[in-house]
């Protein structure tokens, strides 16, 4: 009779051979654990907060009164105007090269000519009329002091990170399952494991297990990445985050388990899951807010896993909310995991 | 048979019949294995051999038919009929990167009673690839990993479906020898293979299957004795073929038959056989271009029965 101790489990022995197979793999170690955090620096030095833009303008060459009011904006550092010729000044318009066209009538009238659809076109039109009226005599009744937003926890670098935090749960959760799942099946190892006496259930739970042993390397290289580079905070408390993670990477796991229940192929694995994860990276608002879809389809949208996981990471990090305000998308994510599991459980082909 | 009625049946299988669309994998097999005798399941590829034994394992579901295993049914008491057996299937990859030993140690948590890692790589004569990645291993010691995989668990009962297919001769005999150690510690074992020397070998009795049926059940030596000859004569001679009756009035020949270019003699004693033989062939004038002879084999028994050779297809 054998002792049934801790590393004679057969739960620690199929957690413990997930883990060395993954770590065994040095691509997919840098896949899993670098990746989101070269894709975190891209985007943060891409959106990283530069200067406020100078908003170029295009004044339609009128001789000396072109001149006159290229001169009177100079002052505005927000402003970039240069004197064209009507023809060349039409076209940086429409290839977008300027915001606003100015055309000079006489010494008191002109004419704007911009997109009223476009943003940049709107404040060109504001900026530049502001900086006119001013030059030719117009007064502010009003004092008015600016207060400029650069604080840690409102900028794009803030929203994003745990937009990329939520897609790589999902990423690795499901890609981290369906690989080796349809491996294992195709070499007919699966078929060798239950002619032995193992239990199923414990089988696909070493793969859930096997997933969190990496998701606390996973969030901490990343949130610590953000934290350190970008200064994103974490103002919720850090063990709610870790439990936050830790749920949502159990039931896209359990996703995972049911992608890959009757899957032979990775190929057929591939489309799969991207059909599954492609709705979430478009719609669970990872690198723009989700309220941005017509108000119908928010109920759906909100019950997707990656918008629960995404919602609740911002809701800790940036709002520094408690657990018990999130309960909503624990909630969410629950349900996943038990559905998904039992699902896969009854649905998965082992031999 | 009397005797071995008082023998315990270790497995019993009642008319167990798979079908899989149009083909007949498995059709209405009656067979009887008895506790710690190696019972051999042999015929060509394909002829429901590993459709057989997998049904016999629990992992395939028969469409008609019982099995009945150590006592017991996988209807009712799957659990702890797969603490029983050991099984080794045709083709297991293991996973590539862990080492000899976690595969091991992976397989022995299953079991409630189990053998140390050390001595079942000692019993596989595997201790010196003990911390070797399974990837590394050549085609022999990963079947002895699979063996050592089915034995962790000390097996009442052993399946082993093609255990020495795809290995080089050397290979094969020290997978041999391992099987036979196994048999006299008293474990009973249900084997398949498509080698008709391995079967002789290894097993006590073989049921040689043919396109799902049972054609022929016995020992090895009795199948063999069963084609009354014990030699095997084939030649083959320039010009016109011979006449077979004529061959058929040789002393100590039993039966005459064409097999491709080559003419077969039964022959039930060769020494006085083959010298007839050479004698006539002078008379016609007719040279050898070809002549060998062999014992009788499984093989030989299996051509009898059925007309083709087992690796025929």
């Amino acid at each position: 009779m054998s002792e049934r101790t801790l590393l004679g489990h057969p739960l620690y022995q199929l957690t413990k051979i997930r883990f060395l197979e993954f770590w065994r793999e040095p691509e997919a170690v840098f896949w899993t654990l670098f990746f989101p955090i070269l894709l975190a620096g891209g985007l943060g030095i891409a959106f990283r907060n530069r200067a406020p833009e100078v908003i170029k303008v295009a004044i339609v060459e009128r001789g000396a009164l072109s001149q006159i009011i290229a001169g009177a904006v100079a002052s505005n550092p927000g402003v970039a105007a240069e004197v064209d010729d009507e023809a060349i000044a039409a076209n940086a318009l429409r290839a977008g090269k300027v915001a606003l066209l100015v055309i000079p009538q006489s010494v008191d009238r002109v004419t704007y000519r911009f997109d009223n659809s476009n943003p940049d076109g709107r404040a060109a039109r504001s900026l530049f009329d502001d900086s006119l009226q001013r030059a030719a005599g117009r007064r502010d009744t009003v004092n008015v002091t600016d207060q400029q937003v650069t604080e840690p926890g409102s900028r794009y670098i803030d929203f994003l990170l745990p937009g990329l935090l939520g897609m790589n749960l999902m990423g690795n959760g499901i890609w981290g399952i369906c690989f080796p799942i349809i491996d294992t099946r195709r070499k007919k190892l699966l078929k060798r494991m239950v002619a032995a006496p193992m239990s199923r259930v414990q089988y696909l739970l070493s793969y859930l297990l096997s997933r969190l042993m990496f998701l606390v390397l996973d969030v901490v290289l990343l949130v610590g990445f953000g934290h350190f580079v970008f200064h994103v905070p974490v103002r919720g408390n850090f063990a709610a985050l870790l439990l936050i993670c830790f749920i949502s990477a159990l039931s896209f796991s359990s996703i995972g388990l049911l992608i890959s229940a009757r899957l032979r192929t990775n190929e057929a694995a591939s489309g799969v899951a991207n059909a599954v994860m492609l709705p979430m990276w478009v719609l669970s608002g990872v690198f723009f807010s989700a309220r941005r879809f017509p108000d119908l389809i928010q109920p759906l949208i909100h019950a997707l896993p990656l918008t629960a996981t995404v919602d609740a990471l911002r809701a800790n990090m940036l709002a520094g909310a408690a657990l018990s305000s999130v309960g909503g998308p624990l909630a969410i994510l629950g349900a996943w995991l038990v559905v998904c599991f039992i699902a896969a459980l009854r649905l998965f082909q082992w031999r | 048979m009397i005797a071995a009625a008082s023998v315990p049946l270790a497995l019993q299988l009642r008319q167990l019949r798979k079908v899989y669309g149009q083909l007949v994998a498995v059709d209405s097999i009656d067979l009887e294995v008895f506790t710690g005798e190696c019972f051999g399941l042999l015929g060509p590829n394909g002829a429901g051999k590993t459709t057989t034994i997998e049904i016999c394992e629990g992992l395939l579901e028969p469409d008609a038919g019982s099995v009945a295993l150590l006592g017991r049914s996988w209807r009712t008491q799957a659990t702890e009929l797969r603490q029983l057996l050991g099984i080794q299937l045709q083709e297991t990859t293991f996973s590539e990167k862990l080492t000899v030993a976690e595969t091991v140690a992976l397989f022995r948590s299953f079991y409630r009673r189990s053998l140390e890692v050390p001595a079942i790589l000692h019993l596989v004569q595997l201790e010196e690839k003990r911390d070797a990645r399974v990837g590394k291993l050549s085609g022999g010691q990963k079947q002895r990993l699979a063996l050592a995989c089915a034995l962790v668990g000390e097996p009442e009962f052993l399946f082993l479906d093609e255990p020495t297919t795809g290995l080089d001769p050397q290979a094969r005999r020290q997978l041999w020898d391992l099987i036979n150690e196994l048999k006299s510690s008293g474990r009973t074992i249900l084997l398949t293979t498509h080698y008709m020397d391995e079967a002789e070998k290894l097993c006590d009795r073989v049921a040689i299957m043919d396109h799902g049926r049972v054609i022929a059940l016995d020992t090895p030596r009795r199948l063999i004795a069963s084609l009354g000859v014990e030699h095997l004569l084939e030649f083959a001679t320039e010009g016109e073929a011979l006449d077979l009756a004529s061959l058929r009035s040789l002393q100590g020949v039993r039966d005459v038959s064409t097999v491709g270019n080559l003419t077969q003699l039964q022959v039930a004693e060769l020494h006085r056989t083959l010298p007839a033989l050479l004698e006539k062939l002078a008379e016609r004038g007719a040279p050898l271009t070809e002549l060998r002879t062999h014992s009788a084999t499984l093989e030989d028994v299996f051509v009898s029965l059925t007309g083709r050779h087992l690796r025929d297809e």
